[in-house]
């Protein structure tokens, strides 16, 4: 069986210098895995190639054994995109928002089918906003806003769930219910998330690996097998 | 008022272009290209030229010239060949020129290309009519269909992407709708102020809504409004009608605006 995703000598540039280089990354299906590293180290970057959104300028990136560029099952990605917040000015509820992550799955064309409404009433519950499901989206707090992005997600039933710095603008204790909530749902549904972030502190205790980016990949492991020095945020953002 | 045939033209024809315009200018405004409108206007001018100039049909030849700059407008937003606002610039101001230029090449300075730019009541037939209506049903049913997968464009494109969803043709069918909507608007608001109509009931009706849902539809009740009314003062104040329907629809931002505090409150 083909891996979840997998990185095969990636380097890739934004029409200059390599903003990552000789990048080997193989992730397993259902693995919980944090992607952490410094602004700038090329975590968005790498994110963007596993999901096939650019191009490697050198080597190959794979998502579940096709060319990520080409993955012709996209609807098996639940994505979380960085600093996912509405642009748009008018209200917007919890079910709306959830209801858009199931348009690829569900069929473009048309009402949404019964079946459609049950997978986003259900994903509205497992992050908890049942009660809040028809309210405008913009009267929630922070960590109410990411758990609706996180429904949306994961109204596409995926097989892969990626999330792009979902703590921005969260506070700590909504990064600790936000972690745990990521454990149960990877743990109930058993699939693969990526959760990619500046700082893993709040996922630490809850993943399986930990991929730290600077230029490339310089740690792929446990987090209980991280040398100390790396748990120091200052080197972190270094 | 409704005894005279050509108020009753314009009254059905109006009622189809104030349903249609904001159900359009809906996904425009919420993701702020709110002016795209006025680009697409100002290009189907050429358009206007353009028929004058070769001597063909004036709403269809509008309407072909303004899918194009529709395209091209998407095409430079959506290739980061120019940012939108510098692509908007682009085509805007070459749809004015080229139109000022046409029109006056083709001798063409008159009342009836006032009528074009600015509305008029008395110039719609039943012709018109009936284009407007099988048209603007036909867009109205396109909306209806793709409504979701607008939608999920209009709240994440770069989610929609990574999902699968075929964000750059739905992008494309958004440009062609708001061509045809400055098209076959052109006889009773005006190829330049129908913009106004795409935009300020959007604006309106998000300050009362309560769901994406009911903002596209309190805003077609508004456009619907601010057209009804806007002709039928036209008429008893021999006022130009684009003018007066979009000062109407002005007018419904306010209240919406006052009203949506005092709900809020």
């Amino acid at each position: 069986m083909p891996l979840a995703v997998e990185l095969r000598g990636v380097s890739f540039g934004y029409d200059g210098p390599l903003v990552l280089r000789d990048v080997d990354l193989a992730i397993e299906r259902a693995e919980f895995v944090a992607v952490a590293g410094p602004n700038g180290g090329g975590k968005t970057t790498l994110v963007r190639l596993i999901l096939g959104l650019e191009e490697p300028t050198q080597g190959e990136a794979l998502l579940f054994g096709e060319r990520a560029t080409r993955f012709s099952q996209r609807s098996r990605i639940g994505y979380l995109a960085q600093r996912a917040q509405l642009g748009v000015d008018a209200p917007v509820t919890v079910r709306e928002v959830v209801s858009a992550g199931r348009v690829a799955a569900g069929g473009l064309i048309g009402r949404a089918t019964r079946g459609d409404r049950t997978i986003v009433a259900e994903a509205i519950e497992r992050v908890g906003l049942a009660p809040l499901a028809d309210r405008p989206i913009k009267r929630l707090s922070g960590g109410q806003q990411q758990r609706a992005f996180i429904a949306k997600a994961l109204a596409t039933q995926p097989s892969l769930l990626v999330l792009d710095e979902p703590t921005t603008g969260v506070d700590v204790e909504a990064q600790e219910a936000l972690a745990a909530l990521l454990d149960e749902l990877h743990r109930q549904l058993e699939v693969t998330v990526l959760y990619v972030s500046h700082e893993f502190g709040a996922v630490e205790r809850f993943v399986e690996r930990l991929v730290l980016v600077r230029g490339t990949i310089v740690f792929d492991g446990s987090p209980s097998d991280l040398p100390q020095i790396w748990h120091d945020p200052s080197h972190a953002h270094a | 008022m409704l005894e005279l045939e050509f108020m009753r033209l314009a009254l059905a024809t109006g009622a189809v272009i104030g349903v249609l315009a904001p159900a359009v200018g809906f996904f425009l405004v919420q993701r702020r290209l709110s002016l795209i409108g006025d680009g697409i206007g100002h290009v189907a001018f050429a358009g206007v030229a353009l028929a004058y100039l070769a001597d063909l049909p004036v709403i269809a030849t509008a309407l072909a010239v303004a899918i194009v700059g529709a395209l091209a407008i998407e095409w430079l937003r959506a290739s980061g060949t120019a940012a939108a606002d510098q692509a908007l610039a682009i085509v805007f101001y070459v749809g004015i020129a080229a139109g000022v230029v046409g029109v006056s090449l083709a001798g063409a300075l008159d009342v009836q290309l006032f009528s074009f730019l600015f509305g008029s009541i008395l110039t719609t037939t039943r012709m018109d009519f009936v284009t407007v209506a099988l048209l603007g049903a036909g867009a109205l049913v396109i909306i209806a269909l793709l409504y979701r997968a607008l939608v999920a464009v209009t709240l994440d494109e770069e989610g929609a992407r990574v999902a699968g969803v075929p964000v750059a043709a739905l992008n494309v069918t958004t440009a062609v709708l708001a061509a045809l909507t400055v098209a076959i608007s052109m006889r009773i608001v005006g190829i330049l102020l129908i913009a106004a109509l795409m935009v300020l009931p959007v604006i309106a009706a998000s300050r009362l809504a309560w769901s994406m849902r009911s903002t596209i539809l309190l805003a077609m009740a508004i456009g619907l409004g601010s057209v009804l009314s806007g002709l039928t003062a036209a008429y008893y104040g021999d006022l130009p009608p684009g003018g007066t329907i979009v000062l109407v629809a002005a007018a419904a931002v306010l209240v919406a605006a006052g009203a949506g505090r005092v709900i809020r409150a």
